[in-house]
């Protein structure tokens, strides 16, 4: 177990630094300057290196990514360009909008998508088996910005029960706040619950057809507690990697519907700071996205092993 | 995407049949909620360039010298009146008195000196730091007067000390104005969420008239289907520049909103590489004028807003001229110039098209146009990012499309370093008696030369004078119609009951 964890741990500081790499040099090489982009297509040059200079950009790229490494490392992950406040502190802002809506989000589609993938997996080729099959293939297919937009007219527009988008802040209540992520959260669980659905029920039919499973319904055991009791533990390996997998597209890559909702999510930060070159913060919120995904995994590989017991053994 | 995207709004669109009634009478509302399309990277209009930033503080947060009225006229500001001396070098400035910052300190005319000076110095970031090229000092006479003194006379000069960039701070405050804006206007920063909004509140401590709106929320909603959604929910108040122009027949149809049709200083041009072959020939670039046809452009990528242009000027400035006229849409002529030049056969060149819907959906139907005089052009949309270093740095293009949305800026045609690489003795001549001369009839015919020469040397195909779509609830008053300066002054802004 030691080992094992400590085997990840390197794997785990590895991954980051060869990632730190990764991002800096690929907007090195995305052609774009911070500083004129900031001062528009009237500045004279001499306004341009003067900004330039004040940001650190007349540096040497080696000198820039040792201070931003040596910089994070001790826990600073620098100032923003455009908004001259530090990048910790435009994630704080986000990550109170991003994280609520994703874990909203992975509940709703968690308590829809097991309960749905089960009956589906229990009711083999039935007409639910059928109907259900056809709906998640639906939600897959269903792109969630125009589910959103569709949610958006109907309980914003005409019912007006919901914002149409924008988040108050906590501060402004904690309902306010809910109900400012329902419909966002919503058009992000349908097609997650409907790949966990899917997923959920091919794991299940597969660990059906183990031998143990005949074993057990051999011994006496009925469907139901063969179902819950030995199928369901041993399928739910795939589904909570596929959860895992879900929790970070939830967290960083929801752009699309933070623009539809118009929410200040960490995805339109990365979004914006990207569009307008503001390369110190792109590359320090890609890199804090990579160590949560690291974390993620890790969260995953120990909860295999509380979910079966021969991967303990093993290490 | 886009289009998958097209379908999937008119889709919603069409579901969208019937926004629910009218909000309830009450008392006149204090509170406006206004929507952008962008958001401003920082709140300081003397650091930085996005026209976003003076959208949320000019003349609501910040006051200069002399601020821009809703028809671009000169207005004074902190600048109760002025003197301008006899050579036109001269120019004394009484302030106002009693005007105090946000903060409680006091507005003096030392404040005018650091203003200028800082954004005059050589570590200066202003934007625009060429608005105030021509100063040669600033000089404080008493603490409520300040004479400038300018190298040789400037007929623009009022107008440039209005601009956004030109607003006066004051030292206690100035490095922090980006995260906290401290001004003497109406309104004082209230609380900035980042990447949703920025509030502004009622400055009950203002020297002028106060405004009638206690609270004014900047919200920002960048996609166009979200747009609507917030408009038809009421959660947005007023959109100066609603962003889907789709759906203003839908909008203009609902008595609940107004919808104002104005004109930006955005002049739309399809921007060419003078020295570039073949574009180097004027007689190829003539073609080109008489190949465009403005109104398919306007109706086909900009469903029919916008006015056409002949020139770099915008129509509802006094001293425009229509040139509209000069190349004619005319087909066989543009063949004919083409075969002049010894293109019969036509050519290959690129078209570098920048994010904005009207560069991008301009530039397909402008490609689709060329085509007819047998000048193939390779779209190659792009990111601002890329555009900036690529097309206005290294000049590394043939053509493309952007609209030029400062005000009165026709002089970037002297620059030597502009990217359109454009060179005429003749232009110099008229804009440096342009600079020198006061004289406001003088002045405009002046400006009216500059166009004729741009025009007639066919410089970049000129397109359409950006038009915007204000949306707003049918009871605010108050909203300007155009933009002649980028702007959203909210001071006279009020609700009907």
């Amino acid at each position: 177990m030691t080992l094992f964890l400590a085997r990840k741990l390197t794997w785990t500081l590895a991954t980051l630094l060869v990632a730190s790499v990764v991002i800096f040099l690929a907007l090195e090489i995305v052609p774009g300057d911070p500083a004129q982009v900031m001062l528009g297509i009237n500045a004279t040059d001499e306004t341009v290196a003067a900004l330039r200079k004040s940001l650190g950009l007349d540096q040497p790229p080696l000198t820039r990514y040792l201070s931003w490494v040596t910089g994070m490392l001790q826990g600073d992950f620098g100032k923003s360009h455009t908004y001259s406040v530090p990048v910790v502190d435009l994630v704080a802002e986000r990550i109170v909008v991003s994280l609520p809506l994703a874990l909203i989000a992975l509940f709703m589609s968690t308590i829809v998508a097991l309960p749905v993938g089960l009956i589906a997996a229990a009711r083999r080729g039935g007409a639910a088996d059928t109907g259900i099959m056809a709906v998640t293939q639906l939600g897959i297919a269903i792109p969630n910005f125009w589910f959103g937009l569709v949610l958006s007219t109907i309980f914003a527009v005409w019912l007006q029960w919901l914002p149409s988008g924008g988040f108050p802040g906590w501060s402004a209540g904690v309902w306010a706040s809910l109900k400012a992520l329902m419909l966002p959260a919503v058009a992000l669980a349908l097609p997650q619950a409907a790949i966990l659905a899917r997923v959920t029920r091919s794991a299940l039919l597969e660990t059906l057809g183990e031998d143990y499973i005949r074993t057990a319904r051999a011994k006496g055991l009925s469907r139901r507690a063969v179902l819950w009791k030995h199928a369901l533990r041993n399928a739910l390996i795939p589904v909570l990697t596929i959860m895992g997998l879900q929790f970070a597209y939830l967290l960083a890559g929801t752009i699309i519907i933070e623009n539809v909702f118009y929410l200040p999510g960490l995805g339109r930060l990365v979004f914006q700071a990207i569009s307008l070159r503001d390369l110190i913060v792109v590359e320090s919120v890609v890199m804090m996205l990579v160590a949560v995904i690291i974390a993620i995994n890790l969260a995953v590989d120990l909860a295999y092993l509380v979910v079966d017991p021969r991967l303990r053994a093993n290490h | 995407m886009p289009r998958l995207k097209n379908l999937a709004l008119s889709t919603a669109l069409a579901i969208a049949i019937v926004p629910t009634g009218a909000l309830p009478g009450m008392a006149a509302k204090t509170t406006l909620t206004m929507g952008m399309v962008l958001e401003p990277p920082h709140l300081d209009p003397t650091a930085g360039a996005p026209a976003a930033i003076d959208e949320v503080v000019y003349a609501n947060l910040f006051e200069g010298l002399t601020r821009i009225g809703s028809s671009g006229e000169v207005l004074p500001g902190l600048a109760e009146s002025w003197d301008i001396s006899e050579d036109g070098k001269t120019y004394t400035f009484k302030l106002r008195t009693g005007v105090k910052y946000h903060d409680g300190t006091d507005f003096e005319a030392t404040d005018v000196k650091f203003s200028i000076d800082r954004a005059m110095a050589e570590d200066s970031v202003n934007a625009q730091k060429a608005l105030f090229a021509g100063i040669d000092s600033v000089e404080v006479v008493d603490p409520a007067t300040v004479k400038i003194t300018l190298t040789t006379p400037a007929g623009n000069f009022l107008f440039n000390l209005g601009w956004g960039d030109a607003v006066i701070v004051a030292p206690e405050s100035a490095e922090g104005n980006k995260a906290n804006p401290v001004g003497t206007g109406p309104f004082k920063f209230a609380a900035w969420a980042k990447g949703a909004s920025v509030d502004l509140v009622r400055n009950d401590d203002y020297w002028g008239d106060k405004v009638a709106l206690e609270k004014a929320t900047f919200r920002f909603i960048s996609d166009p289907a979200a747009a609507l959604s917030a408009m038809l929910a009421g959660d947005v108040d007023a959109f100066a520049n609603f962003p889907a122009p789709e759906t203003i027949p839908q909008l203009q149809s609902n008595p609940q909103f107004k919808v104002v049709i104005g004109s930006t200083e955005g002049e739309t041009i399809l921007s060419t590489n003078n020295t570039k072959k073949p574009f180097d020939d004027v007689r190829v670039r003539q073609a080109i004028a008489h190949a465009i046809d403005r109104k398919a452009i306007i109706d086909g990528a900009m469903f029919g807003l916008g006015t056409p242009i002949g020139t770099h000027f915008a129509p509802h400035h006094p001293a425009y001229v229509d040139l509209v006229g000069t190349y004619s849409f005319d087909l066989e002529k543009a063949k004919a110039l083409m075969a002049e030049a010894g293109l019969k056969d036509g050519f290959k060149a690129t078209i570098k098209l920048p994010p904005p819907s009207y560069a991008r959906r301009g530039g397909e139907i402008v490609a689709a146009q060329l085509r007819e005089i047998g000048i193939e052009l390779e779209i190659i949309p792009v990111e601002w990012g890329t555009w900036v270093p690529e097309v206005l740095k290294n000049k590394d293009y043939d053509l493309t499309i952007v609209s030029h949305t400062e005000p009165l800026d026709i002089g970037i045609y002297g620059r030597d370093d502009y990217y359109f690489n454009y060179k005429s003795d003749d232009f110099k001549a008229i804009m440096n008696n342009l600079n020198v001369e006061t004289d406001t009839e003088k002045r405009y015919s002046l400006m009216g030369d500059a166009q004729k020469r741009i025009a007639q040397d066919a410089v970049n195909g000129y397109l359409f004078q950006l038009a915007k779509a204000g949306v707003w609830n049918a009871k605010v008053n108050g909203l300007w119609e155009n933009s002649p300066v980028q702007a959203n002054d909210l001071t006279g802004v009020s609700w009907s009951d």
